[in-house]
């Protein structure tokens, strides 16, 4: 894969004594790409940079682009597979940055052949498939993180808890219920408690379309977590087919409290625990 | 505690006594604090470290704990590895049940530490020693 | 060897655990206490776990113990302020610590105790502490 240290200095020299032709090229192929969705002087400047760092490489005597030579142009194009990918570019279109290089190497080289340029254009060529590899590699990885940032910011939308009463915090949980957000709603859940002094706890499950055996485990292991911290915990909203379910896999919620809605298990507390309240009397006034 | 730890670097505690039980607790907990595990996680694998380390001073008579921390290029983790010369587990499977023990503790040691982290390994034999490694990734 | 005080207040024996305990110190906690409570003639035991950031199988086992010996004692013993993270790692490693009796903090614990030493978890509301504690049912 690795150019030779002759092909490599034959490279940087085609490349400084071409700038013109090849960077207007290569910014042309770009541009025909990405029609108009970057300002000309913005692929300029990409192209420019692209250009100035691979020469820069070239001239420290990197031979491909794991060298240790090399480090700068890794960043640069790592830099701009990462505004790319944030910017909403397709992969193809992050990859043609580079790839376009290719083209404008074929144009100035095609002007002057002599025996070796064939060569040299393949050991070229390989490296500028190298490029466009790690351009690649750098556009998915930020879209992974991405993804990940957003899968968090979507775990912190769907798992409010909130405080039904003087001493009763309750969540609702809405959406489909996979390990690591019944995690969160479970630490979630026991942290409120702590904070806002709560013997009780309501898991309110109207809106979890289905229950399988994991999920089941995880709000069985909130309760007894609950209870080993002192408060108490009630299921609410188990919907006919969950409760068939529930049964079917043999899942035992032993003693724990289960009412048919919230509204059912708000009073079943209240009258269970005696909460302050007065249905009757007005309160009194501070 | 922190102070002076080069956390990159594996840190070794011997475990000898009660006392040294205890070091290997604060140990793994600098260690997985470095290594930005929730707090949840960093209790699980603390705790888990408690259970074997005592393991080590109660049936192995004494041993080493080995604290790293560990990258699989996608999460930061913390491995640990406690090793000693003891008298070794016969059987394994009996050991890692819940409610086993010959020590009269609960029995939880061995099967509850194995729950509470992501990679758990057991190499042992009768006159050999134990050697126990746990690993437990960032989420 | 460190060891954990125990205060006295009015009816009832209070130990904060502040530092992270050997085995040796768990002991002679769970031994302490014992006389205490023969030597005070209090009925009832908070343990304060606020500040404990791991509770593993052995100090499980002696949480266990201490209210099964205050209950031979005439005692009632509730565990106050364990941290969410430490109640669920504790459902994890297995241990659901059976007969504690458990509140969310100290004060809660004194109700709990106050509100009589009976089974009734119906009385954790009431008044509160000031509620003269009724004979067990």
């Amino acid at each position: 894969m690795a150019l030779s240290t002759d092909e490599s200095g034959r490279l940087a020299d085609l490349l400084t004594s071409r700038t013109e032709a090849i960077t207007q090229r290569w910014t042309e192929v770009v541009a025909g790409q990405l029609r108009g969705r970057l300002s000309q002087a913005e692929l300029v400047r990409q192209v420019q940079e692209l250009h100035r760092a691979l020469v820069d490489a070239l001239g420290k005597g990197a031979v491909d682009l794991a060298a240790e030579e090399a480090a700068e142009l890794r960043a640069v194009l790592a830099e701009l597979s990462r505004r790319q990918a944030r910017q909403g570019f397709s992969a193809t279109e992050t990859a043609t940055g580079v790839f376009a290089l290719k083209d404008a190497l074929l144009g100035v080289m095609e002007a002057d052949q002599t025996a070796g340029t064939l060569r040299d254009y393949v050991a070229f060529s390989a490296l500028v498939d190298q490029m466009s590899l790690f351009t690649f590699e750098s556009y998915v990885r930020t879209r992974e993180s991405l993804i990940a940032d957003q899968a968090e910011q979507l775990l912190e939308l769907s798992t409010p808890v909130v405080k039904l009463w003087e001493g009763v915090v309750a969540v609702p949980l809405v959406g489909t219920l996979d390990s690591a957000r019944a995690q969160v709603v479970m630490e979630r859940l026991l942290q409120t408690l702590v904070d806002t002094s709560s013997p009780y706890a309501i898991i309110d499950i109207t809106g979890v379309p289905a229950v399988d055996t994991q999920v089941a485990q995880h709000i069985l292991k909130t309760v007894v977590a609950a209870r080993l911290m002192g408060a108490d915990c009630i299921i609410s909203g188990i919907r006919p087919q969950i409760a068939q379910t529930i049964v079917a896999l043999g899942i035992e919620f032993g003693d724990i409290a289960t009412k048919a809605s919230l509204a059912d298990a708000l009073r079943h507390v209240l009258r269970h625990g005696g909460v302050e309240t007065s249905r009757r009397q007005p309160r009194r006034e501070l | 505690m922190t102070s002076g730890i080069d956390l990159s670097r594996p840190q070794q505690q011997t475990v000898g006594s009660d006392e040294d039980v205890v070091r290997v607790r604060q140990l793994v907990r600098t260690v997985a604090v470095a290594a930005k595990l929730s707090l949840v996680d960093q209790t699980k694998v603390v705790t888990a470290a408690s259970e074997l380390a005592r393991n080590t001073l109660v049936y192995g008579g004494g041993g080493t704990v080995e604290v790293t921390p560990v990258d699989n290029g996608r999460r930061p983790g913390i491995r640990i590895v406690f090793a000693d010369s003891g008298p070794g587990i016969a059987d394994l499977e009996l050991a890692l049940t819940d409610g086993y023990t010959t020590g009269g503790g609960l029995g939880l040691g061995l099967s509850g530490a194995r729950r509470l982290v992501d990679e758990f390994d057991i190499q042992t034999a009768p006159g050999q020693g134990t050697r126990i490694t746990i690993i437990k990734w960032s989420r | 060897m460190e060891r954990v005080p125990i205060l006295k207040i009015g009816d009832i024996l209070l130990v904060s655990i502040q530092v992270d305990m050997s085995d040796q110190t768990a002991v002679a906690l769970q031994e302490d206490l014992a006389e205490r409570i023969v030597a005070t003639g209090c009925h009832g035991v908070i343990i304060d776990i606020t500040a404990l950031d791991i509770v593993d199988s052995f100090v499980g086992r002696m949480l266990s113990t201490i209210a099964s010996i205050s209950r031979v004692l005439d005692a009632e013993t509730v565990v106050v302020g364990m941290r969410p993270a430490v109640a669920i790692t504790l459902v994890e490693l297995g241990l659901s610590l059976n007969g504690i009796r458990t509140a969310l903090n100290v004060e809660r614990g004194m109700e709990l105790i106050a509100a009589g030493r009976g089974h009734d978890e119906d009385d954790w509301f009431d008044d509160g502490p000031d509620t003269e504690p009724t004979a067990s049912p």
